[in-house]
């Protein structure tokens, strides 16, 4: 075998992770240009420039459907998003200290089926949740998107937070106890302030999350006032017409911004978030 | 001032195995503090109202006819017998979410971990690349994005073309029974980043000397991997197998919008989650769509006990059971 210089071998594998990094992002490139080509040229042109630049995509898709436009749907997106955010940094949080600090009778037990709910399939608790909100009468209301998270179901999250205040010395607030600090008070003092980077990434990957599902949404909203940013694309699942290829991608890519701006602002701590704690993307 | 330090840097699979133990001695058990209840409460309130019920809820309708606005009616076991025996896009939803389980899974480890070794020099300076790889992760499960990877996969879409260009010509892929589960298939494997970050995080634990004293000893690049890399990674790959399988078992949206909402070309991207979703959403047969998410719990049960249980032959322990 013959040995290369290290100076050769590291230019190959730069080679190689850029050509792998084309290939990772071409349709992320391809649907930002996509989404300023004039519709004709959407598929039938290869090169990613469009020839001319068309911004009808945006304002024709920016109308919506049904007199409800998509605006509306982004507002609805960051309303249950953000409300998402705070139900679950609130209720993980506090579930997450008792499992990580405090004592208490069937701790093991309860811990052990917190992390067998993490692989429980979401479906077998689907139905009877939707006959609970509908006889509730909340179907077509954000509840049944954001109650669920006020009541700490997301496990996942939970898991990650015990993990991280796990590892905050326990002498600080063991301190904190003997100064005559309430549990209560060294948990908002004292733990939470030090959990700091777990909230951020829960608060991160909650919004994505939330802002990507689809599933949930579809099942829980059926009027165009009511529909988010998902649902609205869905609208453009049956069409294949290239008139309308415009709109879609224009609404496509908008779709996609928060979620760029996110990973741009916070790559860093995403990507540990998930090495630490085998977090899935 | 105490800096607090990050918390172990837990090598995922070793930290999801270690169960609810106090982080006191053994020995000297404290009381009960009556505040840990005040903290429980939602996620009590949570896991009796939200899961245990409604699972007991979902069990009982799995033996009943359910339409949401008349009462259950019992039926035994009709609903399972009417599953394997009489309802063929059942058994269809089935093998393609088998098929997408058994080829999706292992060529999306395999990548990852192909692209984790590319990325672990020591370096550094792959901060840019992890960072690349990684996005699909976060943008991949969006409608958005399958909407684009089906006009990418679409008759005269890129992919055609470009095939094309090197002499295959194939049709559209998102409208022929054959094509339209691969292109599914390819945008799970887009997503190859996240198990990819996890595999690093792996790597970089394995010592170095290892390695060199094996050099040392003639050994290869391949039997390294092979005698070194592949045992020391073994709880990852463990850990990452498991978690991917569990989610491409319950995949829905790549296949909700590829398939045009209704399972694609001659059914060739019903997946089981999109199926349930019709029967129980759209047809209203709640009893039914409850007894295909128990089956579906069983199969991901079973299936994560089976690689659990291999786990002993080929998850290789350094440590031997001893938390760092």
């Amino acid at each position: 075998m013959t040995v290369l210089p290290r100076s050769a071998r590291s230019a190959g594998r730069h080679v190689l992770c850029l050509v792998i990094v084309a290939v990772v992002l071409y349709p992320l490139v391809w649907l930002a240009f996509a989404s300023v080509k004039p519709p004709d040229e959407i598929l039938s042109r290869l090169a990613l420039l469009p020839t001319r630049f068309v911004f009808d995509g945006y304002t024709k898709g920016w109308e919506g459907a049904a007199d409800v436009g998509f605006g509306r749907f982004f507002l609805n997106s960051f309303l249950v998003a953000g409300l998402s955010v705070v139900a679950n940094v609130l209720s993980c949080s506090l579930a997450a200290y008792a499992f990580a600090r405090l004592n208490f009778r069937f701790r093991g037990a309860l811990f052990a089926f917190m992390i067998t709910t993490l692989m429980l399939p979401y479906h077998v608790t689907l139905i009877p949740q939707y006959v609970i909100f509908q006889q509730a009468g909340l179907v077509n209301t954000f509840v049944p998107l954001i109650l669920p998270k006020l009541l700490a179901t997301e496990a996942f999250f939970v898991f990650l937070i015990v993990q991280f205040m796990r590892g905050i010395p326990r002498e600080l607030d063991e301190a904190a106890i003997i100064d005559g600090c309430s549990v209560y008070r060294t948990f908002w003092h004292v733990v939470l302030p030090l959990s700091k980077p777990a909230l951020v990434t829960t608060s991160i990957f909650t919004f994505i999350w939330t802002w990507n599902d689809f599933f949930t949404q579809m099942v829980y909203l059926n009027d165009t006032e009511k529909f988010t940013v998902p649902l609205g694309l869905r609208l453009f699942v049956d069409t294949s017409s290239e008139s309308n290829f415009g709109a879609m991608f224009a609404m496509s890519a908008l779709a996609l911004v928060p979620i760029v701006l996110f990973f741009l602002a916070f790559q860093r701590l995403l990507v540990e978030g998930v090495s630490t704690s085998g977090l899935k993307g | 001032m105490t800096t607090v330090r990050t918390p172990d840097p837990p090598v995922a699979p070793k930290a999801a195995r270690v169960p609810g133990s106090p982080d006191r001695p053994a020995g000297r058990r404290r009381k009960s503090q009556p505040e840990a209840f005040a903290f429980l409460t939602p996620w009590l309130l949570g896991a009796v109202a939200l899961t245990i019920g409604p699972m007991v809820v979902s069990l009982y309708l799995s033996f009943t006819d359910y339409d949401l606005f008349t009462s259950p009616k019992w039926v035994g076991f009709g609903n399972f017998a009417h599953m394997f025996t009489d309802d063929d896009r059942y058994l269809q939803s089935v093998k393609v979410t088998l098929v997408y389980v058994l080829v999706s899974v292992p060529l999306k480890l395999t990548v990852s971990l192909l692209v984790a070794m590319l990325l672990n020099t020591r370096r550094g300076g792959s901060g840019f690349y992890r960072a690349a790889f990684y996005a699909p992760s976060l943008l991949g499960a969006s409608v958005a994005a399958a909407l684009v990877w089906r006009a990418l996969f679409m008759g005269g879409g890129p992919v055609n073309e470009v095939l094309a260009f090197f002499g295959w010509h194939t049709p559209s892929w998102v409208d022929d029974p054959q094509f339209s589960l691969a292109s599914i298939v390819l945008l799970g494997v887009w997503q190859f980043g996240a198990p990819m970050v996890i595999f690093l995080a792996g790597l970089k634990q394995i010592p170095a000397e290892l390695h060199e004293a094996a050099a040392i000893d003639g050994a290869g690049a391949f039997r390294r991997f092979r005698h070194i890399t592949l045992p020391m990674l073994s709880p990852v790959i463990f850990f990452n197998l498991v978690m991917e399988a569990i989610h491409a078992f319950q995949a829905f949206t790549p296949a909700f919008v590829i398939g045009g909402g209704r399972g694609g070309p001659a059914d060739a991207d019903l997946f089981y989650t999109l199926y349930l979703f019709e029967v129980g959403f759209q047809d209203f047969r709640m009893g039914y769509a409850s007894a295909m998410a128990w089956v579906l719990l069983a199969v991901i049960a079973i299936v994560t006990a089976i690689v659990f249980r291999t786990a002993k032959l080929w998850v290789f322990y350094d440590d031997a059971g001893e938390r760092r």
